[in-house]
């Protein structure tokens, strides 16, 4: 047991963050305070000034500390494609992969009706704004192959019909997948995505 | 308390970091709910995605707690479904329908049958639209507001029927509905299981069968609209005439 009132505060909110439970939060606030001039110190000054700083980017609702982010103020990204994506940890999952060099829009969601998420909680108007004033030329809509992601994006699919190219990411077999191991949808799915060789 | 049986998923819903709770539509137990420990994980959540046909487990400690299930795959539809943009608008309509019409832990083992067919004639966009229609004919039979559309309510004459009673949902014939001809529904030929089930007509008709869901079984379960996914089915539907 903790023996200060703010060290128990503290390991109640780690505790609350993804992939913490209150022991595994206990042991990381122990090897903090033990580790406090490498580790503490510059974290806590760090979380001080991102919740300063951190919001959403006004062009493309990726997160970062200023009103526009990188990715939008780098002209090199100015490609002409813009990739659609549900959430910023997919926005942050393409950027690892490295594989694409345009500009993003984060939708923050799926249609959802037992949510009540509707079209105009989504980031589908800004969108529309977007590709009439960048000069975008192909939008790629790299939302989730689950129901809700691609209800929404044959939503999105029919309100920019005709304004410009669209297209989405491929399903089938994963890198390293096997097929024994694959379940019959995204056999079928690979089936009908298939390609000459 | 448990029970095993086969169910279609209807809805999952994220619960905690990793767990969910999903609706599942049974044989047995009809419309019934539990908490998938793990739901949310990475091996878990591509099997929990509606209409997919689970084998379940539920166990409770007592028979009115939600419970927990454990679940496996039989079969997906999930692929079938997105595979185009009339079967993916037709599995949100059946599955927010489903959950949206029925009470839980009713049985309603002819309506679950039905549904098992529908759902697995997803992607055969040819014959969908009429085999849709003919399950909400079922749906509302089932919840008590079928319709009957074997005589006229006025004349009895089974011949030259054209209306619906909003009020009663009975045929009325040309003739029997007299003065009141512009207060009825029309009654396309499909709903009778005649004609050519053209998809025009086949929107015409879940024009009918949508405002008996709408305006008499919806207002039984307290006012809520009808869920926004049988509009974009009846659209995708009408884009298609």
């Amino acid at each position: 047991m903790s023996a200060n009132r703010d060290i128990d505060a503290l390991i109640d909110l780690m505790a609350r963050l993804p992939g913490l439970g209150p022991r595994s939060a206990r042991r990381a606030v122990l090897h903090l305070i033990r580790k406090r001039a490498l580790l503490l110190t510059p974290l806590a000054d760090l979380m001080q000034s991102v919740a300063a700083t951190a919001r959403e980017c006004l062009n493309c609702g990726n997160v970062c500390t200023a009103d526009i982010c990188d990715i939008c103020r780098d002209d090199r990204r100015a490609t002409g494609e813009l990739c659609v994506v549900e959430d910023v940890a997919d926005l942050w999952a393409m950027e690892r992969a490295g594989a694409f060099r345009g500009r993003y829009h984060v939708l923050g969601g799926t249609l959802s009706a037992l949510d009540g998420v509707t079209p105009d909680d989504l980031r589908i108007p800004r969108l529309i704004d977007r590709i009439a004033t960048e000069e975008v030329g192909e939008v790629i809509l790299a939302l989730n192959a689950t129901v809700d992601g691609q209800t929404t994006a044959h939503y999105i699919a029919d309100h920019l019909q005709g304004r410009v190219r669209l297209t989405s990411l491929a399903q089938g077999v994963p890198i390293g997948g096997e097929l024994d191991y694959l379940d019959d949808g995204t056999i079928s799915a690979a089936l009908r995505a298939r390609k000459d060789i | 308390m448990e029970w095993r049986g086969e169910g279609i998923l209807l809805t999952v819903r994220r619960h905690g970091e990793s767990a969910a709770i999903i609706d599942v539509f049974t044989e047995e137990k009809g419309r019934h709910a539990g908490v998938v420990r793990g739901g949310a994980s990475r091996k878990i959540a591509p099997i929990l995605q509606p209409g997919a046909q689970l084998d379940v487990a539920w166990r409770a400690r007592l028979e009115d707690h939600i419970g927990a299930f454990t679940v496996d795959l039989i079969r997906s539809r999930a692929g079938a479904a997105m595979g185009g943009r009339l079967a993916l608008a037709g599995l949100n309509a059946v599955t927010a329908l489903l959950s949206f019409c029925l009470p839980e832990r009713e049985a309603h083992a002819a309506l679950y049958r039905r549904t098992g067919m529908l759902l697995d004639l997803l992607g055969q966009d040819e014959i969908w639209p009429l085999a849709y229609l003919r399950w909400e004919l079922a749906l509302l039979e089932e919840t008590g507001f079928g319709l009957d559309l074997s005589v006229c309510a006025v004349t009895g004459a089974d011949e030259g029927l054209v209306y619906v009673s909003p009020r009663t949902g009975r045929a009325v014939s040309h003739a029997g509905a007299g003065d009141w001809a512009d207060r009825l529904l029309p009654l396309p030929p499909v709903l009778r299981g005649e004609g050519a089930a053209e998809d025009a007509e086949i929107v015409a008709a879940l024009g009918v069968t949508g405002y008996f869901l709408g305006e008499k079984l919806a207002k039984t379960l307290g006012e809520r609209p009808l869920p926004q996914a049988r509009a974009r089915l009846v659209e995708e539907l009408a884009r298609r005439v």
